[in-house]
C-alpha cells in the first residue's frame, strides 16, 4: 500500500496540522511517512498545502509529486490547481463552501463534503480539519481510527488534552458526512 | 525503516520530526558543547527547537542566539579553539556572512560544524528550497586555499546522523564540516531514530583528544596559540602545504556516495540531497519502461565521490546531473568522468523544485534511444 495525498486550502484552515495528524497516524501504524508542507508566505495567508505519503512498501523516494492518489481540496484556488493532478481512478474530496466551479472530471471519484456547514454544529472552529480528516479516512481508509486516536494524543500537547474529545467527535462527524 | 516487528522499546525511539528539528535533537544527543545561531528561514526551527528543549538544564550545552551571523561564526571560532564541540546553522545569505569566519577556522585547523539549509539566491532571494550554494560550500566561500568537508543529507534521518558524522570527521581531520541541506529536507517531517545520548566531553578528555586546544590552563605543557596570522611567507607556505596534505588525505579516505540501480545501468543520473529522491522516482518510472538507468547520490560533496563516477563512466552512455541551480556540481561530474561521456544538466532556479515527471521528460528528451530501445524489447 502506498498513498500519495495532497491536502490544500486557505492558510489557517488547519491544512498543515491535518496532514501532521495523518502522518502521525501512519507512524502509529508503523508505516513509512513523509510530510512535506508548503512553507513560508503561504502560512501567512493565501493558500497552504501539504503532501503526505504513507507507504508500507519501503523507503519513500520523492517527497515532491506531480500526481496524487487522493486530493483534499478546501477552496476554489486549490481545486483549480490540483484537480488535474489527481491520478486517473483517484479520489478528490472537496468542501463546497465558497466553491463556484465544482470539479468536472469523470475519471476520478469525486466526493463533496459540507464540512464548513457541519462545523456549525461542533461549537469549535478549530475542529474543521478533523471533520475533513474523518471524511478522508472514510473514503480512503489508509490508517485505522485507533491510530488517529493515538496520533491526536501525540500531536495535541498534554496541557490541551481536554480537547481530545471534541476532536474525536469532529472526526466521527466527518466520517458520517461520507456515510450519509 | 519500515518493519512490523519494531518492538515497543524501539518504537519509542522512532520519532516523526522535521529535518531542522532532527539537527537540534541530534546535536544535544551528540553532546555538543555550544550552539550559536541567528534565525533565518528555512532553518529557524534548529534554534527554536534547541530553545524549547533547554539542553543547558540537562547536558549543560550552551545555546545562544547571537546578534548576527558574523557574531555566531566568531563564537564558533572561539569555542572551537578551546577544543569544544561547537556549531552554528543558517541559510544561504547568513552563510555568506559567515564565510570570513569559516576561512579563519579552516586556517586555524579547528573542528566545527556548520549547517546550511539552502534557499534560493542570489541576494536575499526567496525562502524556497535551493542548491545554489554548492560552489560556495565545496570550493571555499571565503578567501584563501581551503576546503572543508561537506555532507549532503537527503532524508530527515540523515539530518540527524550527519551531525555526529560531521563532528567525528571534523575532529578527526581538524577541519570544519558543513551539512549542506535544502529547504525540503529542513522542512519536511519523516521518521527518525535519534542516536543515543552521549555525555559531553570532560576537560580532561578534551585535553587528551585536542592537545592543540587553548584550554586556558597550560600548566605542564607549552602554551597553545591559535592564530591564522603568519607574516613570514615561508612559514605560511608550509602551513598551506600542511592544509593541502590534510585535504588529500580526506579526498583519499572520505568520499561517500550511494548508488541506486547502477549495476546494469547504461545511463546515469547524478543528484544530491532532496533532488536525488525526486530523481529516484523518475528512475523507477523509467525502469518500469525497461530503461537501464541508475542514480549516483553523492553524500560527501567535498570530497566529491570522483572515484565512484570514474569507475562507472566506461560503461555509461550518458549522464544527467539534476540540481536546484544553474549548473554547479556538473563541473565536478565532468571532471570525474574526464568528459568521456556526454554530461547534461537539468536545473530549476530561484526556489522552484522540479517534480519527478519533469525529470522523466528530460531523460526522454536527452536519451531518446534508451526509451526507444526499451519499447522494442
Amino acid at each position: 500500500m502506498k498513498k500519495e495525498i495532497i491536502i490544500a486550502g486557505f492558510g489557517g484552515q488547519g491544512v498543515l496540522s491535518m496532514g501532521k495528524i495523518l502522518a502521525y497516524s501512519g507512524l502509529m501504524d508503523n508505516l513509512d511517512v513523509t510530510w512535506m508542507p508548503s512553507y513560508g508566505p503561504e502560512q501567512r495567508g493565501g493558500t497552504a498545502n501539504v503532501t503526505v505519503i504513507l507507504s508500507d512498501e519501503g523507503p519513500i523516494s520523492s517527497p515532491v509529486l506531480d500526481t496524487f492518489d487522493v486530493a483534499v481540496l478546501l477552496n476554489q484556488q486549490s481545486l483549480d490547481k490540483f484537480e488535474r493532478k489527481v491520478k486517473p481512478g483517484g479520489i478528490l474530496i472537496y468542501d463546497s463552501y465558497g466553491v463556484h466551479t465544482p470539479p468536472s472530471r469523470t475519471d476520478i471519484a469525486v466526493y463533496r463534503i459540507d464540512a464548513m456547514d457541519a462545523l456549525a454544529s461542533m461549537g469549535s472552529a478549530k475542529t474543521y480539519n478533523m471533520i475533513v480528516l474523518g471524511a478522508l479516512l472514510a473514503v480512503c481508509p489508509c490508517v485505522p481510527e485507533s491510530s488517529v486516536d493515538r496520533a491526536l494524543e501525540k500531536v495535541i500537547p498534554e496541557r490541551h488534552h481536554d480537547l481530545l474529545g471534541i476532536n474525536r467527535e469532529a472526526f466521527r462527524c466527518g466520517r458520517d458526512l461520507i456515510k450519509s | 525503516m519500515n518493519s512490523q516487528s519494531v518492538d515497543e522499546a524501539k518504537h519509542e525511539e522512532v520519532r516523526l520530526m522535521k529535518g531542522n528539528e532532527a539537527i537540534a535533537h541530534a546535536a544535544i544527543r551528540y553532546g555538543v558543547d555550544g550552539y550559536f545561531g541567528y534565525p533565518i528561514t528555512p532553518q529557524s526551527e534548529v534554534l527554536e527547537t534547541l530553545e524549547a528543549l533547554r539542553p543547558w538544564e540537562t547536558t549543560g550545552m550552551t545555546v545562544l542566539q547571537a546578534e548576527s551571523e558574523v557574531a555566531s561564526i566568531n563564537m564558533v571560532y572561539g569555542g572551537a579553539a578551546t577544543g569544544k564541540a561547537v556549531m552554528t546553522s543558517s541559510s544561504s545569505p547568513g552563510i555568506s556572512l559567515m564565510c570570513e569566519g569559516l576561512s579563519y577556522i579552516a586556517a586555524c585547523e579547528l573542528p566545527a560544524l556548520v549547517v546550511n539549509v539552502m534557499r534560493g539566491g542570489p541576494g536575499l532571494g526567496t525562502i524556497q528550497p535551493s542548491q545554489s550554494d554548492y560552489f560556495q560550500a565545496t570550493k571555499g566561500g571565503g578567501h584563501g586555499d581551503y576546503h572543508f568537508i561537506v555532507l549532503a543529507p537527503s532524508t530527515v534521518q540523515e539530518m540527524a546522523d550527519f551531525v555526529g558524522l560531521g563532528f567525528d570527521l571534523a575532529f578527526k581531520y581538524r577541519t570544519p564540516a558543513m551539512i549542506l541541506a535544502d529547504g525540503i529536507v529542513g522542512q519536511m517531517m519523516e521518521k527518525v531514530i535519534l542516536p543515543p545520548q552521549r555525555k559531553r566531553r570532560t576537560d580532561a578528555e578534551i585535553a587528551e583528544m585536542c592537545p592543540w586546544a587553548a584550554t586556558g590552563d597550560p600548566r605542564g605543557r607549552k602554551p597553545n596559540t591559535i592564530t591564522s596570522l603568519e607574516l613570514d611567507s615561508a612559514t605560511m607556505e608550509q602551513n598551506n602545504l600542511r592544509y593541502q596534505a590534510t585535504y588529500r588525505r580526506i579526498e583519499q579516505s572520505e568520499q561517500r556516495c550511494v548508488e541506486y540501480l547502477t549495476d546494469d545501468a547504461e545511463y546515469l543520473v547524478v543528484a544530491f540531497g532532496s533532488v536525488a529522491r525526486i530523481c529516484q522516482k523518475a528512475i523507477d518510472d523509467a525502469r518500469a519502461e525497461g530503461v537501464r538507468i541508475g542514480l549516483l547520490r553523492p553524500i560527501t560533496l567535498w570530497p566529491f565521490p570522483s572515484d565512484a563516477i570514474a569507475a562507472l563512466t566506461p560503461r555509461i552512455k550518458g549522464i544527467l546531473v539534476v540540481e536546484l541551480n544553474a549548473g554547479q556540481m556538473i563541473e565536478d561530474v565532468r571532471l570525474a568522468s574526464l568528459c568521456r561521456v556526454p554530461v547534461h544538466h537539468y536545473g530549476r532556479l530561484g526556489g522552484i523544485v522540479p517534480n519527478p515527471g519533469e525529470i522523466t521528460r528530460e531523460l526522454n528528451r536527452l536519451f531518446p534511444e534508451a526509451f526507444d530501445a526499451s519499447n522494442k524489447k
